[in-house]
């Protein structure tokens, strides 16, 4: 495949801007057909899912190739076990690309920015590579940006809610204003949502409940795949925006005849 | 005079990576000049409704664009309102020294001239802030020639303590400096830093800063990033509009230029200048901007870069500037003298350009309430 329009993270291509979540899949094999169907080359696991000594683990469901481990620290409550995580995942040694998760609270499970803010320096400081689970504020991701992060990821709505993109407005300012990938992630519920926040200029998208409990998974990843390339290709081509009505009031350049 | 020693300083040939510097030499220049010559209907209704970046920006540079002003015009006021709302905020130029060790073809103050010179010293230059305090102004942007040993680093550093306890906004706009220097002036009460580029065409760059340290392109490009880096919170820049044969070429990499630094550095606010570069004797601009061209130069910058500030300075006659406060402008000097010490009293030493609107202040003022427009004279103070 002729890659014309790769996405550049920390120096590693990857040909799919459609990152893919592991919870909630039925079992492991479809797992392992969503992963191929959406033709995925990210996906997240959170290492509390790990575990080494069972027979069948969650890692097995990776194929061998192409598809980079990207390790998350989902169950932090705080900057201090996110990157405890961090550091378990570097000694099993897991990929050094970390999604930092940081959800104090467990009913919404939203972002903390203020310890996302600090578990992030900490790990770019000890040389991960960061990829921040973050709320859609604009100067949280600046800061996160600064900090060394190699994307920012700011929610669409609350994670696992399906809601699309609540943030949109505040997205539309954070991908105006990065210097880094800018990937949504949390709340993206239906192919569409992933179409529109790859219009809006969305690096890539990560989803996992839309894709995980659809009744047919496998067809689902496959179906978010097509919105992705859709809604990236839209944007590429430079989308028509609607039309703003004019409303000519007293001429402004009548000095100049 | 005492001698003052000289610090050398590594000035590369070449802007830092990661620099908004950097970010505008990799600007693909030529094919945004090649879509602002071919931009049709459909690319200029589009970059009409704003949004457009760069692309957009080129397509209201258009000829195409050119035919329809009275809708660009609209569009840039109401762009205007709805960000900055009905004001302008006033500043007035403090030419500190005309002393100049470089040769530029355009300037007044060229080392070759024989011009009257004359550095004013820091009590003149209180005297001259406190002119311009009592005639209302709160923010002064500090001016002068390339002159290291007289316009020196503790020189400036000592106009600006000096101007401090009565002056609450100072800027300025002077030889460009190390990230050191700049965070001296910092410290000393200094937040907004000038520097024009002149021309983005490293070519003619090269042809009109015939000597001196001025011909460091790549060093004054990354000038308003050292600034940044140093703690500057206003960064203004600008072009000389009609130095470079092609102004639409220049004018693309200034936008080029302010959206980078809004990307890179975005605890600053971005001010632009449109200086127009006019016939005069001896000098002829290599492409003058006619008015039509100018008014839609500066609509389009306000479309494509809705929070970017527009500078006028009284270059501009007195019909046209009036007429551009409604299109865009955010900020204007006013009753400006561009001679050392021409403030609080007359000076013999020589302007570095003529200006064209010899209106006071408080006329200005009267104008833009007239239009409906809020003069500001204070919207920063240091805490």
């Amino acid at each position: 495949m002729i890659r014309t329009d790769p996405l550049v993270i920390a120096g590693r291509e990857f040909g799919s801007r459609l990152f893919l979540g592991t919870g909630k899949f039925p079992s492991n094999a479809v797992l392992a057909d969503t992963i191929a169907a959406c033709g995925t080359e990210m996906v997240t696991v959170a290492l509390r899912r790990i575990d080494p000594a069972a027979t069948e683990d969650i890692l097995d469901a990776l194929p061998a190739e192409g598809v980079l481990l990207l390790t998350n620290t989902s169950g932090a409550a705080d900057a201090g076990e996110a990157v405890r995580l961090a550091r378990l995942a570097r000694a099993a040694g897991l990929p050094e690309w970390i999604k930092l998760e940081v959800t104090p609270d467990p009913r919404y499970l939203l972002p903390d920015p203020v310890d996302t803010l600090r578990a992030a320096e900490v790990l770019v400081a000890d040389g991960f590579t960061v990829l921040p689970y973050c709320p859609a504020d604009p100067v949280l991701c600046k800061r996160l940006e600064e900090a060394g992060c190699a994307t920012v990821m700011p929610l669409g709505s609350w994670i696992g809610s399906n809601q699309g993109l609540r943030t949109q407005a505040a997205l539309e300012i954070i991908i105006e204003q990065a210097l880094v990938p800018v990937v949504v992630d949390a709340g993206i519920g239906a192919p569409s949502h992933a179409a529109l926040a790859m219009e809006l200029g969305a690096a890539a998208v990560l989803v996992n409940t839309a894709i995980g409990t659809a009744r047919d998974p496998v067809a689902m990843g496959h179906a978010f795949a097509l919105a992705v390339t859709a809604g990236r290709s839209a944007y590429r081509a430079g989308l028509a925006s609607p039309a703003a009505v004019a409303a000519a009031s007293s001429p402004l350049t009548g000095f100049l005849s | 005079m005492t001698a003052v020693a000289v610090t050398l300083e590594s000035r590369p040939e070449t802007v830092p990576p990661g620099t908004a510097a950097a970010d505008v030499v990799a600007t693909d220049l030529a094919g945004l000049r090649a879509r602002a010559e071919r931009a049709g209907a459909t690319e200029v209704d589009a970059a009409l409704r704003g949004g457009g970046g760069l692309a957009g920006f080129a397509a209201l540079l258009s000829p195409a664009a050119g035919e329809r002003l009275e809708e660009l015009a609209q569009a840039a006021h109401a762009t205007t309102i709805r960000r900055f709302g009905p004001t302008v905020r006033l500043y007035a130029p403090l030419y500190l020294s005309n002393e100049c060790v470089s040769v530029c073809t355009y300037c007044g103050f060229s080392a070759g001239n024989q011009i009257a010179r004359r550095t004013l010293t820091v009590d003149e230059v209180a005297a001259e802030a406190a002119a311009l305090a009592g005639q209302g102004f709160r923010h002064v942007l500090l001016v002068a020639g390339e002159h290291a040993r007289i316009v020196s680093r503790d020189y400036l550093v000592a106009c600006v303590e000096a101007l401090a306890p009565v002056i609450p906004q100072i800027s300025v706009e002077v030889q460009v400096w190390d990230s050191a220097t700049y965070r001296r002036l910092v410290a000393a009460g200094c937040d907004g830093l000038t520097v024009f580029q002149e021309t983005y065409d490293a070519g003619t760059y090269a042809e009109v800063h015939v000597k001196g340290k001025k011909r460091n392109y790549a060093w004054r490009l990354a000038a308003p990033d050292r600034g940044a880096e140093a703690g500057m919170r206003r960064l203004g820049i600008g072009a000389l509009l009609g130095l470079h044969r092609d102004w639409r070429t220049d004018a693309l990499a200034l936008a080029a230029h302010a959206g980078a630094l809004t990307r890179r550095w975005w605890r600053c606010e971005v001010t632009v200048a449109l200086p127009r570069l006019r016939p005069a004797a001896g000098f002829q601009p290599a492409d003058a901007l006619t008015d039509r061209q100018f008014v839609q130069l500066l609509c389009a910058l306000r479309v494509a870069l809705p929070d970017v500030g527009i500078n006028l300075s009284t270059r501009e006659a007195p019909a046209l500037r009036d007429a551009l406060i409604r299109l865009g402008v955010t900020t204007m000097s006013a009753g400006s003298h561009t001679e050392p010490g021409g403030y609080a009293g007359p000076s013999d030493a020589e302007p570095q350009f003529e200006i064209a609107d010899t209106r006071s202040p408080a006329e200005i003022a009267g104008v833009l309430r007239a239009a409906g427009y809020d003069p500001v004279w204070k919207d920063w103070q240091r805490a």
